[in-house]
């Protein structure tokens, strides 16, 4: 069973959840602090933070490029600056603002993508942000961060917190359960944190995805497959001593991102190994470059074989060749 | 500084922009002209900055949203003494920082701007600090009358009205000329001053080449209080040289030797009106 293994059942929370908690306890003794939404601090859970310190909270209304420039201009100002608005707004249409205003200016502004993926499930393409790995990627100065669990998504905003350099954020609605590990005290922006440990096969995913890869590897340790997952809270910077290692260990590797399988963390793992010299067995799982099958967040991920069923399967088909 | 001294100024910091266009061979010059007069009264008679307090969390702000029009900016910071003139001569040439729009990384330059629609966003956010903060700093942008159907300029002067930030001046330099044709040829945007006051904003009209009516304007700031200010300067493209104004192709032309020596004889000339 895999709460067995690793996963730590009951009482866990959506990750943006967590991430408003932990702004509002951050900006109890941290005056800085400002978030700006953009009709946003409903979905981004900060209603309460904007009752409580409604000095330290910006609304500049439906308008994602002003959101993002208000955010720099706040920033160049000594403000510890939170920008939060959907994913799919806030990494295409104040794109341009990102890049020029947060990270050429380089001001300490971090954008944080909520309901992010296809957490919007039937809403729709409008509301699902597939892209937005693959356009930061090619932005030079912004760390690109997934948290997997609630203790990820605190510790990446204390850190978001702390950082005088932009960081991009992402974090979805549903609730995840803690993923158990030994190293807790471990995380910082780069490195990627082992869940699981084993030779067979690597797993290398982030964000929620993470918790269907654990799964995943439950089912297969019952086939006698061992699994390292990891997750992989960062993209940017990668971390490639983990990277390397893993393809050392591992006879195949996998990587599971709720993104397109353009230009997102699979594509970021196979240019690195490819490049230094690894060629072991690799797949990315994603979003296929076609507009998704309609349905909930689970029915779009289970379409595409992102489940615990999915991965596993994928996991036989690439150590079996 | 004096109206004579300022008027001094504005004939010597055109000079220096066409001998930095022409060394360089690349340049805005048209809009760099047309906002002289602007850039000069904002450093040498509006803005509380200097190279020392530079790093001031109570200094003015002065963000350049027509990045394009460095080369006046340049010339007017180096006038300044944030950097030493010299340091010009390596004007977009290979790993200098001075590069053809404005980069943080020259002394003096607030924000990286050249992307056209930035400048007002982001200027609504540190006008917007400075209110949280109970700060008295006042807030600059220079905007181009081409760069106005940006929305974006539009998301922030809703913003600026709502935040009441009459802490906020925007100036419109007014040259009526963009890379294509006249701005209203290209994307109308008359009637201007009806446009933002509709949105919020309280609005004076200048001619932006006269350095009186600027300094009245400037010293008048707030226009309103609780609402941002607009100055919408009428200037003339290509001011100052007989044969570059209102002429298109100097948008981003560059001068022959030949131009050049006649444009430093006009501008010369015009400094001999203030000869005692």
């Amino acid at each position: 069973m895999a709460e067995q293994i690793n996963i730590q059942p009951g009482g866990d929370k959506p990750n943006q959840d967590v991430f408003s908690e932990t702004l509002q306890r951050l900006a109890e003794t941290d005056r800085s602090i400002i978030a700006v939404t953009s009709d946003s601090r409903g979905s981004g859970k900060l209603v309460p933070f904007g009752k409580k310190f409604p000095q330290q909270i910006v609304e500049v209304g439906i308008a994602e490029q002003n959101l993002v420039g208000v955010a720099a201009g706040l920033g160049s100002c000594d403000k510890k600056v939170f920008a939060v608005s959907p994913a799919c707004f806030l990494t295409a249409r104040s794109l341009e603002q990102i890049k020029n205003d947060i990270c050429y200016s380089d001001h300490p502004v971090t954008v944080v993508g909520i309901s992010a993926g296809v957490s919007y499930g039937a809403l729709g393409s409008t509301h699902h942000s597939l892209h937005d790995f693959a356009v930061l990627r090619a932005i030079n100065n912004i760390s690109i961060v997934v948290p997997a669990d609630n203790y990820e998504t605190e510790k990446a905003t204390e850190l978001a917190a702390a950082s005088d350099k932009p960081v991009y954020l992402r974090f979805g609605k549903k609730i995840m359960p803690s993923l158990k590990t030994d190293n807790r005290d471990g995380f910082v922006f780069g490195k990627g944190r082992i869940i699981t440990e084993g030779n067979d096969v690597a797993i290398i995913a982030n964000g929620e995805t993470v918790y269907p890869a654990v799964q995943a590897a439950a089912l297969l340790k019952e086939q006698g497959i061992e699994a390292t997952v990891v997750s992989m809270h960062t993209i940017k910077p990668l971390d490639t001593e983990l990277l390397s290692s893993l393809s050392n260990k591992c006879k195949a590797i996998i990587t599971v991102e709720e993104h397109s399988v353009n230009g997102g963390l699979g594509e970021a793992c196979a240019s690195w190994l490819l490049q230094h010299g690894y060629n072991k067995p690799f797949k990315i799982m994603g979003i296929p470059d076609e507009y998704t099958v309609t349905g909930s967040q689970v029915e779009i991920l289970n379409h595409y074989g992102i489940s615990k069923e999915g991965i596993a399967k994928e996991v036989l088909n690439i150590i079996n060749k | 500084m004096t109206t004579k001294e300022l008027k001094i100024k504005s004939i010597e910091y055109r000079k220096k922009i066409l001998k930095y266009i022409l060394q360089a061979k690349a340049g805005h010059t048209g809009g760099s002209l047309s906002c002289t007069d602007i850039i000069n009264v904002l450093y040498n008679d509006v803005l509380n900055v200097s190279p020392q307090s530079f790093t001031s969390p109570d200094r003015d702000r002065y963000v350049q949203s027509k990045g394009h029009c460095v080369e006046a900016l340049f010339v007017v910071l180096a006038d300044q003494g944030f950097f030493p003139e010299e340091e010009l001569n390596t004007l977009c040439r290979y790993q200098s920082h001075y590069i053809g729009h404005p980069t943080r990384k020259v002394k003096g330059v607030e924000q990286n701007t050249g992307a056209l629609g930035h400048g007002l966003p982001i200027c609504v956010g540190t006008a917007i600090a400075a209110k949280l903060d109970n700060k008295d700093y006042r807030v600059f942008t220079l905007m181009g009358d081409g760069e106005l159907p940006e929305g974006s300029n539009w998301e922030a002067a809703l913003s600026a009205a709502h935040y009441k930030l009459d802490n906020l001046c925007a100036i419109v330099d007014k040259n009526s000329l963009q890379i294509t044709a006249s701005t209203s040829d290209v994307m109308n945007t008359d009637p201007l001053d009806e446009k933002w006051k509709a949105f919020g904003w309280a609005v004076k009209e200048v001619n932006g080449n006269d350095i009186d009516e600027l300094r009245a304007a400037f010293n008048s700031l707030p226009f309103e209080k609780g609402k941002p200010s607009v100055i919408i300067a009428h200037t003339t493209k290509g001011k100052g040289v007989s044969f570059m104004e209102n002429e298109l192709k100097w948008h981003h032309g560059v001068p022959s030797k030949e131009q050049y020596e006649q444009a430093m004889e006009e501008l010369d000339s015009l400094l001999t009106d203030f000869s005692d």
